[in-house]
């Protein structure tokens, strides 16, 4: 019925994501080496830090909540350049960590709603998911690493009665520590890392086995396993990735809280994978592979991307207008630390322009949905778009005053971006590109919209 | 009976050769003036070399309408009108009022679209649809052709629906 397709991972294709990476790794060290020499500007880190007391002023205890953390940090904390380092490297490793794991969250959608559209794009998401081993090693490793700078919540003093003492971060410690002392190894919480993505790996091989075995045996039975793994593989997922964002990302700010992160960061992942499944799809129909991708298929891929585009804005929203509006002072910090502030006020803006307004405008039409030339415009800012997302959750609740936006950050990222690729299209090429014997095969070839 | 308008209607009961049909006679220069059918047909927009909607654009426009109604008045109201304090924040601010804006935006393009379609498809209040044959809500496919619109003679027109697989051919006149 399909003829045989097999993605080749050519050797210009490799060489081009080298330049990539090793661009990245350039950038990186010159961003270093710049950061070095320039010293941290403590005359500017003070004009800032006035301009931000003057900000929170009205609300004592976040004033007081600012003024212990830096305090802290001076205590513990690594140069600026070096966190900025460790900063950029968490939450690069997040943001395509994320990106791993979408891929198999697709695959699994896609089961669970017994889709039949999406089989010739099913293949590249299965290939995303090859990141997820990677990125739980590094993960674990970089925690180790970061931690004393990143979380703040890991140094000892907070838990110990004295002038170091946090009520607020000491009454969440149980999260953190559980089953061990507060302010010792955190174990509950590296548990849960390594468990999650122990989890999603363990699915992820399940599913791939049905996927591949169904090559070659046919029929539904291979099918109808993958649905059940995939049904259980959800459940799992939505409580995981919930918890995930609380700890890698959310317990950067230790004081403050939300009910919508596990959301929001899950809504920033969900429509980068699929910005990205497309980017890829685009790629290798221009490489002259997926003939049976066709204008439905684009479009429905569109249509993902578009809404999931304005799902992503309406959880940032909601998320907005009720600390916004309730204007709690232990709840707000979070905003002034990044509205007002230099240098993260530009994102914050840039992060809604990119995410929510050229999206939003661009794929509005059907035509814009159908066409390659419109998704590989629109695909690409919308994963630069949420890189920034990442960045303005993480970077400022680190960094605070010395956070910067250059070589360190964009080299990195590129060498992240790099390696994903590269994981991702030599997987891609491992396995046939298109499912041989998918029961769905005949709707996927007369789809129609 | 007065009749202003004459039509001839071809009967299918399968779509796939209404589809081939369709081609068929319009390749023999008939102009079809609808296609009623009981459910749809996919490729039957294509077939009849229907243009695309613009249904969209008014859907645009009348959301851009709901956008800027919804905003004028309610920084009209509550920054000029009647200026309150709510929350602590500025008279006109904008976050709070992003979920009025919204409802409106969806509710005028829903509603604007949904009279736009009903007036262009003659689907106005005590109007009475004109029906052809009341089967196409059952299990038949009618194709009408309008005698007006076309300059070919009802018999050959006739006999070309038949050729090309048409199960009747009847007339209808309002």
């Amino acid at each position: 019925m399909v003829a045989e397709e097999n993605y080749e991972f050519k050797p210009e294709a490799k060489k081009k994501i080298a330049i990539v990476g090793a661009v990245g790794i350039v950038l990186f060290i010159l961003g270093v080496f710049m950061a070095m020499s320039s010293g941290s500007g403590h005359g500017e880190e003070h004009a800032s830090a006035q301009v931000l007391d003057n900000l929170v002023a009205s609300t004592e205890q976040a004033a007081a909540a600012e003024g212990h953390e830096a305090v802290a940090e001076e205590h513990h904390g690594s140069p600026v350049w070096l966190k900025r380092v460790y900063t950029s490297l968490w939450q690069n490793n997040v943001f395509f960590a994320g990106l791993g794991i979408i891929g198999l969250f697709f695959v699994a959608i896609q089961y669970a709603a017994q889709a039949g559209w999406s089989v010739p794009v099913k293949r590249i998401a299965l290939a995303m998911g090859h990141w997820i081993p990677i990125s739980g090693i590094l993960m674990l490793v970089l925690w180790f690493i970061v931690k004393a700078d990143v979380f703040h919540w890991t140094h000892h003093d907070l838990y110990v009665e004295g002038e170091g003492f946090d009520a607020i971060i000491n009454g969440k410690s149980a999260y953190f520590f559980w089953p061990l002392d507060a302010g010792g190894f955190p174990l509950f919480y590296v548990l849960r890392l390594v468990v999650f993505f122990a989890l999603w790996y363990m699915f992820f091989i399940w599913i791939k086995r049905e996927m591949l075995a169904e090559d070659i045996n046919g029929g539904t039975a291979h099918w109808t396993k993958a649905r059940s793994l995939s049904a259980v593989f959800l459940v799992i997922f939505a409580v995981t990735s919930s918890i995930a964002a609380w700890d890698w990302v959310m317990s950067i700010d230790t004081h403050w809280f939300s009910t919508m992160m596990g959301w929001y960061v899950f809504a920033s992942w969900w429509v980068t994978g699929l910005a990205f499944i497309t980017v890829v799809a685009a790629y290798l129909k221009d490489a002259g592979y997926l003939k049976l991708l066709n204008a439905n298929h684009l479009h429905d891929l569109g249509k993902f991307v578009f809404a999931f585009s304005i799902f992503w804005t309406y959880i940032w929203f909601s998320q907005f207008l009720l600390i916004y509006y309730a204007n709690i002072p232990e709840e707000t910090v979070y905003f002034v630390t990044r509205i007002n502030n230099s240098p993260y006020g530009w994102i914050f803006y840039t992060n809604i322009i990119l995410n929510f307004v050229l999206p939003f405008l661009l794929l509005m039409t059907r035509d814009a949905k159908r066409h390659l030339s419109m998704l590989k415009v629109v695909c690409p800012i919308v994963i630069v778009g949420h890189w920034f997302d990442f960045y303005n959750m993480v970077t400022p609740g680190v960094m605070q005053h010395d956070g910067a936006l250059g070589f360190v950050e964009i080299g990195l990222a590129m060498v992240f971006m790099a390696a994903f690729l590269f994981v991702t299209l030599n997987a891609l090429s491992k396995a046939p590109l298109v499912a041989k014997n998918h029961p769905m095969m005949g709707e996927a070839l007369n789809h129609h919209i | 009976m007065e009749s202003n308008k004459n039509f001839v209607l071809g009967v299918f009961d399968d779509e796939e050769v209404l589809l081939h049909a369709v081609e068929k006679v319009r390749d023999k220069g008939v102009k079809i003036h609808e296609v009623y059918s009981p459910f749809p047909v996919h490729g039957l927009d294509e077939a009849l070399g229907y243009k695309k909607t613009r249904l969209p654009i008014a859907a645009f426009i009348f959301g851009m309408t709901g956008t800027s109604l919804a905003l004028i008045m309610q920084i009209w109201m509550l920054g000029y009108d009647w200026p309150m304090i709510i929350g602590g924040k500025n008279f006109a601010s904008l976050p709070p009022f992003i979920p009025v804006t919204f409802e409106l935006t969806v509710l005028l393009s829903a509603l604007g679209m949904v009279a736009t379609f009903m007036i262009v498809s003659d689907m106005k209040p005590y109007r009475w649809p004109q029906q052809f044959d009341l089967r196409s809500t059952d299990d038949k496919h009618i194709m009408a052709i309008d005698l007006a619109t076309n300059k070919i003679a009802k018999d050959d027109i006739g006999a070309i629906l038949k050729e090309s697989g048409a199960q009747e051919v009847n007339d209808k006149n309002f």
